[in-house]
């Protein structure tokens, strides 16, 4: 090799270059030994790093930090336990469609397959719970490739695109990079030519008596809040929402009707199963919504699909009107098209609404301390404006019940996995992202103790993250389907032996407050906004209390338990 | 119905991984899978043969294009199409049946291509019920090894 060709970068150097490229600005990681040479790199780097406390936090800072943004989320982790400690994470940003750059740490090319130190096939362990993977095996491949996994990430329906790094390739010497063109001819990104369909699916509309809009987690990764809101206030037309698309119209809206599906409003469920045409826009008829029958599913309407994957069309509830697209160009075209066409008459079916409304309003006891008054009160305090992840469970539901969202980039939650032990992780990349905004985990004390570790975190960079915690010293929603459904006989789901949650806090140096009377609560949570850094509220709440309407596994949407 | 897709993939090692990973995890069953180079270096053909009806095709389909590696899907089912399967059968014969063995090789238009002092193997080229009719025909024989190597397919050109 002659003098000039010695370029003095190793294949870590190309690497971090190729991310910056792409507008990277933080990692969430943890090191090991093969990514040794990129650790070193990082250190006359302007990437910033963000060190968790175990991997499992890293992925989901990524995927807090991508939820607040939009943009594609990174994180990083050593080969072998590393990479499977990511493991859930990548799933659960595959199933809510989370677009994220996974980078792993391999052992050298030369070891691969020989189950070495800290060795798995993290491709073949991710493969059905990634969008795509590449092993690298040529430095000089790392432009290409990190600008092909971003793009992946980011376009048609998002998901996490991993990179496998073998040490020898984050180490290699004097590395002249390849083009970074990308060479993706296999790959498609669908949504265009729904001529035709547009205009019937909008005379449909106008003909419709009560029709439904049913919105999810497509309508939050087009960013198509804005037009969705103003389709809703054109047509008068109803909106049901997923836990998914939470905050997608504000909560306060008179033509939201809350959540669908297991424990969704009466109202949402009533108007769900009564429509003569449903609009489903960007979501996937999850079985939480259609308890899992979906040939039952609003069977008295027209129904409707968009979605930018094609996949999803037909795949659980036969349809008649189906357009593959993005939800904001969807949408705006049948925006264009709607003077052409006579405002749908829906007085009739508002009547009945309100009349659904007026009976089944979400209720609670207002005289003890309840979780759902804490949720409203929390929402009072912090406003509706405030970033809010949670952890999974009976809490994860009482806040999408009510808490008054207003921005769906504003509300981060595991929906489709259901991963408990997200919310705490989550809120630190939702902070990191957004660092001069609130910041508020809801969590429960068995999530909790899945990311505990994560204080650390909080601490080490002092991140103003106000959290939670509703402590009713068991797994609550595990007791609450035993409750009902398995005649009372309680399996392991008491947390006897937890810790006093103040007490931890303080030893991570967090300040901490214990509520244990209704009268408490408001002033904790002003104590807590008013504080400069870090808080944990820790609210004890009954075992007792169940969230409220429930649609027993298997049963119709309408067959719900309400008290 | 069975039907025919033809799928053209990069040609990278890891592709049939992902292609066969994707049956398995959807639960679709592959009848039968072959794969290799095309005349494009950069491209392989997989010629997969799978059961299911209009639904689970259509999501066979679509769940296929939207692996990166996948360029193209086609369903070859109801088009004019060539296709064909090799195979090799290894037949038990004695000295009182190698004559009969032998005239349905012919009549089959197989080829003898080894032969032991027990058994000989035959190779048949056709499209399955063919080669079908051919295993039926020789198994009061004595079938020792069946070895096919699935179909491959290909569009009649038009003119």
């Amino acid at each position: 090799m002659s003098e000039e060709e010695k370029t003095g970068l190793i294949g870590a150097h190309i690497l971090l270059n190729a991310l910056q490229q792409e507008g990277v600005d933080v990692i969430f990681g943890y090191p090991g030994g093969v990514l040794l040479p990129l650790y070193d790199a990082l250190l006359d780097s302007p990437v910033r790093h963000v060190l968790a406390r175990h991997e499992q936090g890293v992925v989901f800072a990524a995927d807090g930090y991508s939820r607040v943004t939009g943009k594609v989320g990174v994180c990083l982790g050593t080969s072998g336990p590393g990479a499977t400690n990511l493991v859930t994470g990548i799933a659960n940003a595959f199933l809510d469609s989370i677009p994220m750059v996974v980078l792993t740490g391999q052992v050298p090319t030369s070891s691969i397959g020989s189950d070495s130190f800290q060795e798995v096939d993290i491709i073949g362990i991710t493969m059905p719970i990634t969008k795509h993977s590449y092993l690298v095996k040529d430095a000089r491949d790392l432009p290409r490739i990190v600008r092909e996994a971003f793009y992946i990430a980011r376009t048609g329906r998002p998901g996490p695109v991993l990179i496998d790094l073998p040490k020898d390739v984050l180490a290699a010497e004097n590395v002249i990079p390849f083009s970074n063109e990308m060479k993706l001819k296999g790959y498609k990104v669908f949504g265009q030519a729904n001529n035709g369909k547009i205009e019937e699916v909008v005379k449909v509309l106008s003909e419709s008596r009560k029709p439904v809009l049913y919105a999810g987690g497509g309508v939050v990764t087009a960013g198509a809040e804005d037009v969705l809101r103003q389709f809703i206030d054109k047509t008068s037309i109803p909106l049901v929402t997923t836990l998914m698309g939470t905050g997608s119209l504000p909560f306060e809206h008179p033509n939201s009707l809350g959540m669908v599906g297991m424990h969704g409003t009466v109202t949402a469920n009533y108007a769900v199963d009564d429509c003569d045409l449903l609009i489903a826009v960007g979501v996937r008829f999850d079985d939480r919504v259609t308890s899992g029958i979906g040939h039952r599913f609003a069977t008295k309407a027209k129904v409707i699909h968009i979605d930018i994957d094609p996949v999803e069309i037909r795949k659980v509830v036969k349809t008649d009107i189906q357009i593959v697209g993005d939800a904001r160009q969807v949408i705006t075209e049948m925006l264009e098209v709607l003077p052409a066409f006579p405002v749908p008459q829906v007085t009739e079916w508002w009547n009945q609404l309100h009349d659904w409304k007026a009976n089944h309003t979400l209720e609670y006891d207002k005289d003890r301390l309840t979780p759902q008054m804490v949720i409203q009160c929390l929402g009072e305090v912090a406003g509706g404006e405030t970033i809010v992840t949670t952890d999974v469970g009976q809490h994860q539901m009482w806040a999408a019940q009510y808490y008054p969202a207003v921005n769906p980039r504003n509300y981060a939650t595991s929906c489709g996995l259901g991963v408990m032990g997200y919310g705490l992780p989550s809120a630190i990349g939702a902070q990191i992202a957004r660092p001069n905004e609130k910041v508020v985990v809801i969590t429960g004390d068995g999530s909790f103790q899945m990311s505990i570790q994560e204080l650390g975190t909080i601490a080490q960079n002092q991140l103003p993250i106000k959290i939670v915690l509703l402590n009713n010293g068991v797994l609550g929603m595990v007791r609450q389907m035993q409750k009902m459904f398995y005649a009372e006989r309680y399996s392991q789901i008491s947390l006897q032996g937890s810790p006093d949650f103040v007490k931890v806090a303080e030893a991570y140096g967090i300040h901490g407050i214990h509520v244990n009377s209704l009268e408490q609560v408001r002033g904790a949570f002003e104590e807590a906004f008013s504080h400069p850094g870090p808080v944990l509220v820790e609210i004890a709440i009954s075992e007792n209390e169940n969230v409220l309407p429930m649609v027993p596994p298997g049963k119709l949407i309408t067959e719900m338990i309400v008290r | 119905m069975l039907h025919t897709l033809a799928v053209l993939v990069e040609n990278n090692p890891g592709v049939l991984i992902r292609v066969a990973g994707l049956f398995t995890r959807r639960g679709y069953n592959i009848d039968s899978l072959t794969v290799c180079q095309t005349e494009d270096p950069e491209l392989s053909r997989m010629t997969i043969v799978v059961n299911g009806d209009d639904q689970i095709i259509e999501q066979v389909r679509n769940q296929l294009s939207k692996l990166v590696v996948v360029h193209s899907v086609s369903d070859y089912t109801g088009e004019c199409v060539v296709d064909r399967e090799l195979a090799l059968i290894r037949v038990q014969v004695s000295s009182e049946t190698r004559s009969a063995v032998l005239q349905t090789v012919d009549i089959f238009r197989g080829r003898v291509v080894d032969m032991g002092r027990t058994n000989l193997t035959v190779e048949l080229t056709g499209d399955i019920p063919k080669i079908d009719a051919f295993v039926h025909a020789i198994q009061p024989y004595g079938l020792m090894e069946l070895v096919r190597t699935g179909k491959v397919a290909i569009l009649r050109s038009e003119a």
